[in-house]
């Protein structure tokens, strides 16, 4: 009892620090002075209408870089601890008709429209973290139908290293041809609205699309293929 | 924009979202204390919506409620209680 | 009349101070992650709020937008949390995992079981 009212104490201690800190506050009239430079001269230096995605792929690209990196190093450090223990085999059970039918119908539909989202992140609301959870989700739907198909890992490991590869590579050919690293004016930005412009930023969110679905998905092999335990 | 009927339908998902919360930390199933946290995730998803940040709706919708859920229900699936 | 942010503030602190009593007081290791999912969309929620601007729009140019630097909302706070979000289910799966291969050890999931390091 005594140890829940110091717990209750110590947080209503720091609901007051939030409460000092916030009661007073109004939002901002006016953006301020990064976020206007990004409004006003983002759309002809990155040319995407979306400039969350022009923020993401462009101004912040090595923020980007370095997403994509600890979500690999999760998904090693996932693989390194579940799959190399000993355990008892689980044993599979086969999923129900109308899981298996649902998913052929659905699976297809699934997989084309995460295309659609990341390859029109810089257009509209979406880009290639939402789309590669959008991939990853069709293709556990497919593991849920089919748990007994055996999963060829490679090719998520041989995807997730390409897709790295060619976003880095990418980031250094900006260096090259346009103004810094992850520049994406390598090829020109073309007119707002189009499918084709934006300069390199369709291209790196298709594969950065592709390494967080290939990324995502072997996470959640890696934690199904782990031994089973039971615990008391 | 900034309606009240916004206002309200912020006010609705808040409280949900904390009534949720709740039973995610209070609920002795732990399937079921998963399912609410996942549905915690889905109601800021709709404050993000009228926060006007649809590429943050977008990206809790799919991975906070949906792919974290399901890597929750695997993890338990490995540590499953006899009297669970 | 309350502001949308300010409801929405009073929302994600809620949510960090009750997912902070929950990592403190549940002894059940998943309901201590579950916990730090709960902390985590409340500190999402947070920052966003914190980005609204009143009576704007999305940080989407499109055909309605003519003045974008007055008529949209901040966009550098969406793109951090975009980035935030995708490292918590990074950081909720290795937890995850942790919790899997601690229960393979002492049998348990009960952190009171855990006193290896407890002198």
């Amino acid at each position: 009892m005594i140890k829940k009212l110091t717990f209750l104490a110590l947080i209503a201690g720091f609901g007051y620090m939030l409460w000092t800190g916030l009661a007073k506050y109004n939002a901002a009239e006016s953006l301020n002075r990064i976020s206007s430079y990004y409004a006003q001269d983002g759309l002809e230096e990155v040319g995407a209408a979306n400039l969350v995605t022009a923020v993401v792929v462009t101004y912040r690209g090595l923020d980007t870089l370095g997403e994509v990196s600890i979500l690999f190093l999760t998904a090693s450090i996932l693989g390194f601890f579940l799959v190399s223990g000993k355990g008892p085999k689980i044993p599979l059970q086969d999923s129900s008709e109308i899981l298996k039918t649902a998913s052929k119908l659905l699976e297809p539909i699934i997989l084309l429209f995460g295309i659609y989202v990341f390859i029109n992140g810089h257009l509209t609301p979406g880009g290639g973290f939402q789309g590669g959870a959008i991939l990853a989700s069709a293709l556990i739907l497919a593991y849920l139908a089919n748990p007994k198909e055996g999963i060829n890992k490679s090719i998520f490991r041989i995807t997730e290293s390409i897709s790295g590869v060619v976003f880095i590579l990418i980031g250094i050919l900006g260096i090259v041809l346009a103004g810094g690293f992850l520049d994406n004016r390598i090829i020109p930005v073309g007119s707002i609205g189009d499918l084709i412009s934006a300069g390199i930023i369709p291209i790196i969110y298709i594969f950065v699309g592709m390494k967080v679905g290939a990324e995502l998905t072997s996470i959640v092999t890696n934690l199904k293929h782990s031994p089973k335990n039971n615990v008391e | 924009m900034e309606t009240n009927l916004n206002i309200i339908l912020a006010i609705v998902i808040g409280v949900l979202a904390l009534v949720f919360a709740i039973i995610a930390i209070y609920h002795k199933k732990l399937s079921v204390a998963i399912i609410a946290s996942g549905a915690v995730s889905l109601m800021a998803s709709i404050l993000f919506l009228l926060l006007s940040a649809p590429d943050v709706a977008m990206t809790e919708a799919a991975i906070g409620s949906g792919l974290s859920v399901i890597i929750f229900f695997y993890a338990l699936s490995k540590i499953r209680k006899q009297h669970d | 009349m309350m502001a949308l942010e300010h409801i929405t503030l009073i929302i994600g602190s809620s949510l960090i101070l009750l997912g902070l009593w929950g990592l403190i007081t549940q002894k059940n290791l998943i309901k201590i992650v579950i916990s730090f999912t709960l902390v985590d969309a409340g500190i999402h929620i947070l920052m966003i709020s914190l980005g609204y601007l009143k009576n704007r729009t999305a940080p989407i140019v499109d055909g309605t937008i003519d003045n974008a630097v007055e008529q949209i909302v901040d966009p550098i706070p969406q793109a951090m949390v975009l980035t935030a979000i995708v490292i918590g289910l990074g950081i909720t799966a290795l937890m995850l995992s942790f919790v899997i291969r601690l229960a393979k050890d002492k049998n348990s999931l009960n952190v009171s079981n855990f006193k290896d390091l407890k002198w």
